[in-house]
């Protein structure tokens, strides 16, 4: 807090001046800056592409939580009334979010619906089926637990479940986050280091010039602030490339799945769909890295 | 004003580079500080710019207590204080007009003020003429002038200079010597570090004669008693 002291206490003349010398310092070393904004579009490419993932599987899941329906089938030897009154007990069970009631007529119908060649069904009695509940989870993840549940109802005998595709899609999000959590956090560091040790070459470079600066009285927040704003830029600039490269890559692999996928299995959302999402990474993560790269490295060097 | 009340400065555990020195500069006034190589010297000019703590006793430095300055004081502390030294410390890729306002500029001036305040110190330093050259296009006489025309240029009450005449010929020096005494007519105050035993004999100033760590004689009568010269 001590040095923001001095950057209150500057002018708006000295925007002027810190800007230019942080891009001096970037082109100074040329090279380094190349090199740290290609790991940090590298970084946020992954960064980028891993969110993508995860918020499209988060989306796909609620959707197949929607369709993912348990059946809780009825003794056959209670009445209609009494059958429908086991829905107040099913609704009793935890990680119920609704219970439909479907009778057997309802069944039939469904079954015939269900089934193009329905001429195969005719003569079908309504009482080949059973009334039925219609059950959505709040949480698939804790089917099974429910499933028993459900069964232990009174007037349930029998509870099926489609569960494979759901369970599937919910290890692989488990999976895609945990993955990208780690890598993620790797590449920060790494983009960090990258422009950390940037911004400390171009202030070796100024050793002298920093030196002066202490000798005349400048204060470590005006000597800092031309690295942070290196370091700043550095990072947006990264930043930037990385987000047009994710849009363009983004959409074309959109464009491929919606080519292979003819069952829309898959569904991505548009790009444009993301954009505040991932906007706000890229611009949050460019700063980041940059600010608190430079920041890192000018602590070091300006204890005196 | 400068005042050292017994102080102590110990570099590692068997290094006493200061062994209890006090003095007082009053303001405006003029001092040479003489000594044999390695008598702490440089060491008393660090303690001044808050550059080192004493281990023990206390610094004021123009109103600042130099042994328990806050760090975010410090910088406001150094603007009081002009510092020159004997290699001059220029930045090599700036004119000289350039290296003067980078003083300015860094401690928040504005460009009007650069403006007006730069050309008047160089003219005060004598180097109206070659403000557009760079430091390497310079002698050793007019890069210590540029050195003390920045050291002046945020309007220091104190400036000190460790050996500012070490890397110059006779005549050079006696020029860097003038200047300071001219400036020191203006009010500034000004200590000297320096080894030139018969420059120091013609100013007739108080000198302040240190050996190892400790004030051996101070005086208006340039005593000098090392002889490692
Ligand atoms: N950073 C340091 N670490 C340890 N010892 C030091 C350090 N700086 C100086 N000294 C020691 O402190 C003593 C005083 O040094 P100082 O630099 O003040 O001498 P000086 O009078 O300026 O000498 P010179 O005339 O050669 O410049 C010397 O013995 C020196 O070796
Ligand atoms: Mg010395």
């Amino acid at each position: 807090m001590t040095e923001w002291m001095g950057i209150s206490a500057m002018k708006i003349n000295n925007i002027g001046y810190l800007f230019k010398e942080g891009i001096r310092g970037i082109f100074l070393h040329g090279f380094m800056s190349f090199a740290a904004v290609c790991v940090t579009v590298a970084c946020l490419l992954i960064v980028g592409t891993f969110s993508a993932v995860t918020y499209n599987l988060s989306l796909m899941i609620t959707e197949l939580n929607k369709t993912n329906e348990v059946t809780a089938y009825v003794d056959e030897t209670l009445t209609d009334a009494e059958a429908r009154s086991v829905g107040t007990k099913i609704n009793r069970v935890s990680n119920i979010a609704e219970a439909e009631f479907i009778s057997r007529e309802e069944a039939l119908q469904n079954f015939i619906a269900d089934h193009s060649e329905t001429e195969a069904f005719e003569g079908t009695s309504a009482d080949t089926f059973r009334h039925r509940f219609r059950v959505m989870l709040t949480d698939p993840r804790l089917l099974e637990q429910t499933k028993a549940d459900l069964e232990n109802v009174p007037g349930v005998v029998k509870v099926k479940a489609t569960e494979e595709i759901a369970a599937g899609f919910i290890m692989m999000q488990d999976v895609v986050e945990m993955v990208s959590m780690l890598i993620i956090v790797v590449l920060l560091i790494v983009s960090l280091l990258i422009i950390s040790n940037t911004v400390k070459l171009a202030m070796y470079d100024r050793k002298d010039e920093i030196a002066i600066m202490k000798m005349v009285g400048a204060t470590n927040g005006f000597i800092r602030l031309p690295f942070v704003v290196q370091g700043f830029i550095l990072g947006m600039i990264g930043a930037g490339i990385a987000f047009g490269l994710e849009w363009v890559m983004y959409d074309a692999v959109v464009a491929r799945i919606h080519e292979v996928d003819t069952f829309g299995f898959f569904t991505l959302v548009p790009f444009q769909e993301l954009l505040g999402v991932m906007v706000a990474i890229f611009a949050g993560a460019g700063m980041f890295v940059g600010i608190v790269g430079s920041w890192t490295s000018i602590r070091k060097f300006m204890d005196v | 004003m400068i005042e050292f009340t017994d102080v102590v400065k110990s570099y590692s555990v068997g290094t006493h580079a200061l062994r209890g020195i006090s003095m007082q500069i009053e303001d405006g006034e003029f001092a040479y500080l003489v000594g044999p190589s390695g008598s702490g010297k440089s060491t008393i000019i660090k303690l001044i710019t808050g550059e080192l703590k004493p281990t023990s006793g206390t610094v004021h430095v123009n109103g600042y207590s130099l042994e328990r300055i806050r760090k975010r004081e410090l910088p406001f502390m150094r603007r009081t204080v002009g510092v020159v030294f004997q290699d001059f410390r220029l930045i090599q890729d700036m004119t000289v007009y350039e290296n003067v306002a980078f003083a300015m500029r860094v401690i928040g001036a504005r460009e009007k003020e650069i403006r007006e305040r730069v050309p008047y110190v160089l003219e005060l330093v004598g180097l109206e003429t070659k403000s557009r050259r760079h430091p390497k296009e310079l002698s050793g006489g007019e890069q210590q002038r540029l050195a003390i025309a920045r050291a002046l240029v945020n309007n220091p009450s104190t400036i000190i200079a460790d050996e500012p005449t070490g890397n110059l010929d006779p005549a050079r020096s006696l020029e860097i010597m003038s200047l300071l005494q001219e400036i020191n007519n203006l009010g500034t105050t000004m200590l000297v570090v320096t080894h030139e035993k018969d420059l120091v004999q013609r100013f007739h100033r108080r000198v302040i004669a240190i050996d190892e760590g400790l004030i051996v004689s101070d005086g208006m009568d340039g005593y000098f008693s090392y002889e490692d010269q």
